[in-house]
């Protein structure tokens, strides 16, 4: 029987055992977990402690920077870091903003464009399906690589030519759309990106037919299908979609760097870097501190999406 | 009267069918004009720039294979950056794949705490970008750094290397970096070996198969198509590595981290040589896909699919 509770399968729920596992468990299974322990708990704290220094250095008084041993619980604890090393070097703030427009802009566009062709691959039967779906697939193997240069050449045609039009009319910018060179960041999103496009017709393929047909039968339009039937059904796969596209373009690095110019309209990512360049080999207090700051978000979506991570539901789609 | 009658479902039946269709063109619209626009287009556009010598301002004209064959035989530091490349990519495909296996294999088992566990071994992988390349940078520092403070506390030595100053040392650091990312790969292995049927251990143990036996002769041949695929993407992402680049050396020291993206970025938006770059995207691209091809025909050997006999 100590046998069999080895081999629990570690996909099924697990079921609570009555007796708590130290009683339960043989000695063969004490010395396993043991073993597994032994091998997996060092390189945990290992994985923690880039992360852990990071947070003590952002603390540290620039006296306990360069030092070695290294200290590892500050003293005093300088909160203010994070204030000055915010405020003092660069408009962080406008930073923090321009990265967040742009962000949740193309949150929204990939979504909008994405659950669409999604939907369309998924559920709607149409001459040629199966061939354009191929080239969903072919274009996710693509390197962007071959595609930046030509994209950068037309975006830098588009701007020039709309920069007098865009002056004169609209110096404010257009809704969110403070700056013209975010048009080549904010645009494209909306015309769908192969790889979440592929993973949101891979989870709506699980969602069985028959709830679209019966809707169908009942006069709902193809729009309704999808908001009402396949939306509801498939929210992990869109908040999956929502965590990748805010980590994507929140870490999003080179494109602000070989379109956006002028400092006001620049992104956190590339401020960050800026911030590097200048004051990188002093201040390594601030630097942290800043760091700190703009992982913040992505900290926090990791956290409160955890379960999509680790219990593997992003990839669920995947392997079907 | 009588002849209309089952005519009418058929013609409704073929309306639904259209709408259907025009319904499906409109769904894929804005994805379809995006493949022409930002995908189609620009890979005609790449393709022709890659024969002409233009700078962005002036253009000559068409000069045939002229880059290609500047790349492949003149320019000695694009032999580099491919070297330079092989080796970052090799490393970190090797110690991720193998990295992430291990701890897969031992966070599978549903002891108390793995969720927790699996949790921060994965927590790396999403804090990527700029804020973290600047973490190592001082996480690499010679001097103060943690890594070699660690280094000398475990190890007989007396220093640690120069790391990211060091001709040679620049390039294991990169790959160390990118090893504290393979909680991605970590996750998929293990839904892959989740889907390994339990009855196949069971019979194995009837067998009277140890513990090695098991992992060599049920696990490893179940799991073989996910690390296959691991070790697939793992390499197309190895490839493309920029932003570390960028960030932490900039090429250097010497040439000692000059990768193949970095020399097209620096090439096309430093120099201006957009026709240079476009040909150098090419044929990263053509090596990006000859590795894929031959890593599919070298997986004939070793990956077993469920659905052969």
């Amino acid at each position: 029987m100590a046998q069999m509770q080895d081999t629990v399968d570690p996909g099924a729920i697990p079921v609570r055992p009555v007796t708590p596992w130290w009683q339960r468990a043989s000695k063969r299974r004490i010395l396993n977990m043991a073993i597994i322990y032994l091998l997996v708990l060092p390189g945990a704290v290992m994985f923690l402690i880039p992360l852990l220094w990071m947070l003590s250095t952002s603390l540290k008084e620039s006296r306990q920077i360069f030092v070695n041993p290294p200290v590892w619980i500050p003293n005093p604890v300088v909160w203010q870091n994070f204030t000055d090393g915010w405020s003092a070097y660069l408009p962080f703030n406008t930073l923090f903003v321009n990265s967040t427009l742009i962000t949740l802009n193309n949150i929204v566009g990939n979504l909008f464009s994405c659950c669409l062709a999604a939907f369309g691959f998924a559920r709607l039967r149409a001459r040629g399906r199966n061939v354009l779906f191929g080239l969903v697939l072919a274009t996710m193997l693509l390197p962007n690589e071959v595609l930046i240069i030509p994209q950068y050449v037309l975006f830098t045609k588009i701007t020039q030519f709309l920069k007098p039009w865009w002056d004169y009319y609209t110096p404010g910018g257009i809704l969110w759309m403070r700056y013209l060179s975010w048009l080549p960041l904010m645009v494209p999103p909306w015309f769908g990106f192969p790889f979440f496009i592929f993973l949101l017709r891979q989870f709506f393929l699980t969602i069985p037919l028959d709830l679209d047909e019966a809707a169908r039968l009942d006069g709902a339009s193809s729009w309704r299908i999808l908001m009402q039937i396949l939306v509801p059904l498939t929210k992990p796969a869109l908040a999956t979609v929502v965590i990748f596209a805010f980590i994507g373009n929140w870490n999003n690095f080179l494109m602000p760097l070989i379109y956006i110019r002028a400092q006001k309209e620049q992104v956190l990512a590339v401020g960050l870097n800026q911030f590097r360049g200048q004051f990188g080999h002093v201040d390594f207090h601030y630097m942290m501190a800043v760091s700190l700051i703009v992982l913040l978000p992505v900290l926090l979506i990791f956290f409160f999406g955890q379960r999509i991570f680790v219990q593997g539901i992003a990839l669920t789609g995947i392997k079907g | 009267m009588t002849a209309s009658v089952p005519a009418r479902p058929a013609k409704r039946l073929r309306t639904l069918q259209q709408r259907e269709e025009r319904d499906f063109w409109i769904a894929i619209l804005p994805w379809f004009l995006g493949l022409f626009l930002f995908t189609g287009g620009p890979v005609i556009a790449s393709l022709v720039f890659s024969f002409t010598d233009w700078t962005g301002l002036n253009l000559s004209g068409f000069i045939g294979f002229k880059n290609y064959r500047d790349l492949l035989v003149e320019d000695l530091v694009f032999w580099e950056t491919v070297y330079n490349t092989f080796y970052y990519t090799f490393g970190s495909v090797l110690l991720g794949t193998l990295g992430a296996l291990f701890v897969a294999l031992l966070l599978n088992q549903n002891l108390p705490g793995t969720y927790f566990l699996r949790l921060i071994y994965y927590l790396p992988s999403i804090a990527s970008g700029v804020a973290i390349s600047i973490l190592w940078i001082w996480l690499f520092n010679p001097n103060v750094g943690l890594v070699n403070y660690l280094l000398v506390k475990l190890l007989p030595i007396d220093a640690g290397p120069a790391w990211l100053s060091s001709q040679t040392w620049s390039k294991p650091a990169l790959i160390l970096k990118s090893t504290w990312g393979i909680g991605a790969n970590m996750i998929i292995i293990l839904a892959g070996l989740q889907g390994v049927p339990q009855s196949l251990y069971e019979a194995a143990r009837i067998d009277g198969a140890n513990a090695f036996d098991e992992f060599r002769n049920v696990t490893l041949p179940m799991l073989s198509p996910v690390l296959f695929f691991v070790i697939v993407i793992s390499t197309i992402n190895a490839f493309q590595i920029l932003t570390d680049i960028l960030v932490m050396t900039q090429g250097g020291p010497g040439t000692s981290t000059y990768m193949l993206v970095y020399y097209i970025y620096q090439n096309a938006f430093q120099y201006l040589k957009m026709g240079y770059a476009s040909a150098l995207a090419w044929i990263l691209f053509t090596i990006i896909l000859a590795l894929t091809l031959l890593q599919l025909w070298g997986s004939r050997r070793w990956v077993y699919y469920e659905g052969e006999t």
